[in-house]
């Protein structure tokens, strides 16, 4: 690797008071054709292109970015990653991505710090107990870890939660997977992108897509804000702006992008040590490295491409928030933000070959895309360079739709959608 | 956030209201008669139009009557608001 980083590299360029740290990855010109074309340089993006160098040995590929890298949702979530879903299907795509995650720091050569905290899902009624003991079963089914706790075990894992008997949503229990965590957002970003430009694939930023050129039902290549650039095979990745492009090339998908938002308050000394998730008040709580709590709103109910969201979602969940930490009632929130999420009727993504041939769709990751990362980046390589999904996104295909055979995860994946 | 003009209630903070999406699906006239394609797409695939857009809006938190906005997503500026059954303005 060109600029491997080490204690040696440190400590070398330590010497020169940091100043001589070379460029983590080019800013070329786009070529005039590619192998395959990457829409989009968020995560997925970048991972997408990564896997395709590294496995299927496709090194003449570009990442085209309309803003920069990592500056989407990719930057705007709230970092958590998990795999305790329902359905076998869900539950085979989230757990490939968490196995990758375990060991992605090392693989990259770059730090994402991926922090297994653990993840909490708490219970506020009946059947929140009954459908979280449902889904611990499921999960153990499929070889994933999960635990449920009483509300005294909720307590002892996370003490400043209130478990009061008297409060509006009072905590019935919850579900726990150690394996699950966070990790640094943009490092996920950063490292993909390091590990492919290494690798030889182009990533254009400040490249606009303008439309697909298609030659019958194939495509051709894209029109851009840098001119024409030729390719057999592209792979859409745009989260919430997968619509627009799917547009461009004539194809409707079954997706609506919403509106999702999320805070951070000031840094505060270490006060919560793990992630807590509430899937009926729709609250969910971390905190960051820098000592941010790091707070999960809803998404709004309507379609907007405004990266903003409503105050009245902020006012709901801040209001859940108070009532399970009462501890927080004087912190006060330094930035608020939204992202654009592109969301399927059945709340699971779509990683799939479309009527086009060559034009392939990575989308519809909703609420909860980032956790996916490494795997959906794997599997959409796979797929786009075999033109055929791999087992454990074959469910995960746009024919869904029309068959029925939905993975309906609607509510059951833990956190209200 | 934005204000939405309920053509009934004249105008109320957009969170009285509840989003009920693309407007202008119309259901299928014979529906034993659809085919798996025209089930999809009747039932879920959508335009997502970023730009104007037509929609269907309810005033829950009000008169709880269904209603049309013509609403740019890009910015979420309300362009026009009309009646069910009324014709989509055409600029």
């Amino acid at each position: 690797m060109r600029n491997k980083y080490s204690l040696f590299s440190l400590v070398k360029n330590a010497f020169s008071y940091h100043e001589n740290w070379g460029k983590a990855w080019k800013d070329p010109e786009p070529k005039k054709e590619y192998d395959a074309i990457i829409i989009g340089g968020g995560g997925h993006g970048l991972a997408t292109a990564y896997y395709l160098a590294k496995k299927h040995d496709m090194k003449n590929i570009a990442v085209v970015e309309k803003g920069w890298i990592g500056g989407g949702n990719t930057g705007r979530n709230t970092t958590i990653i998990r795999s305790n879903y329902l359905w076998d299907a869900s539950a085979g795509l989230y757990d490939h991505a968490l196995k990758i995650w375990e060991g992605l720091s090392q693989e990259l050569n770059y730090n994402v710090m991926f922090s297994q905290r653990g993840v909490m899902n708490l219970a506020h009624n009946l059947q929140d107990v009954r459908d979280l003991k449902r889904r611990t079963h499921a999960n153990r089914l499929n070889g994933i870890d999960a635990v449920y706790l009483n509300t005294e075990e909720v307590k002892k894992f996370c003490p400043i939660i209130n478990t009061s008997p008297n409060i509006r949503y009072p905590v019935l229990g919850g579900t726990l997977q150690r394996r699950a965590g966070t990790a640094r957002h943009d490092a996920v970003a950063w490292g993909y992108a390091r590990g492919s430009d290494e690798m030889g694939v182009d990533i254009i930023q400040n490249c606009e897509v303008k439309g697909i050129k298609r030659n019958g039902d194939a495509v051709e290549g894209i029109e851009t804000t840098k001119g024409f650039i030729k390719t057999k095979k592209i792979g859409v990745v745009a989260a919430g702006h997968s619509s627009v492009i799917a547009n461009m090339a004539g194809l409707k998908l079954p997706l609506e992008s919403k509106p999702l938002q999320a805070l951070v308050s000031e840094p505060v000394k270490p006060i919560i040590d793990t992630v807590v998730m509430s899937n009926a008040v729709h609250a969910y709580v971390s905190q960051s490295d820098k000592g941010e709590l790091v707070i999960g709103a809803g998404t709004d109910d309507y379609v907007s491409y405004s990266q903003k969201g409503s105050h009245d979602i902020v006012e709901g969940t801040l209001n859940a928030i108070l009532e399970l930490y009462p501890i927080f009632s004087r912190m006060r929130m330094l930035r608020q933000w939204g992202g654009i999420v592109d969301i399927c009727p059945d709340a699971s993504p779509i990683i799939s070959k479309t009527s086009i041939k060559g034009l392939y769709f990575n989308c519809g990751w909703g609420t909860g895309g980032f956790k996916a990362t490494p795997g959906s980046g794997d599997l959409f390589a796979h797929t786009i360079a075999n033109d055929e999904p791999h087992k454990l996104n074959a469910a995960f295909n746009i024919n869904r739709f029309v068959s029925g055979d939905l993975v309906d995860e609607h509510g059951a994946a833990a956190v209200a959608h | 956030m934005f204000v939405i003009n309920c053509p009934y209630c004249g105008e109320r903070e957009q969170s009285e209201f509840k989003a009920g999406g693309e407007a202008h699906i119309v259901r299928p006239k014979q529906p034993t008669e659809l085919s798996d394609d025209q089930w999809a797409e009747y039932l879920f695939m959508r335009k997502n139009i970023k730009g104007v857009q037509f929609e269907r809006w309810v005033h829950t938190h009000g008169c709880r009557k269904w209603f049309n906005v013509v609403r740019d997503t890009s910015n979420d500026l309300i362009k026009a608001v009309y009646k069910m059954g009324e014709k989509p303005p055409t600029k």
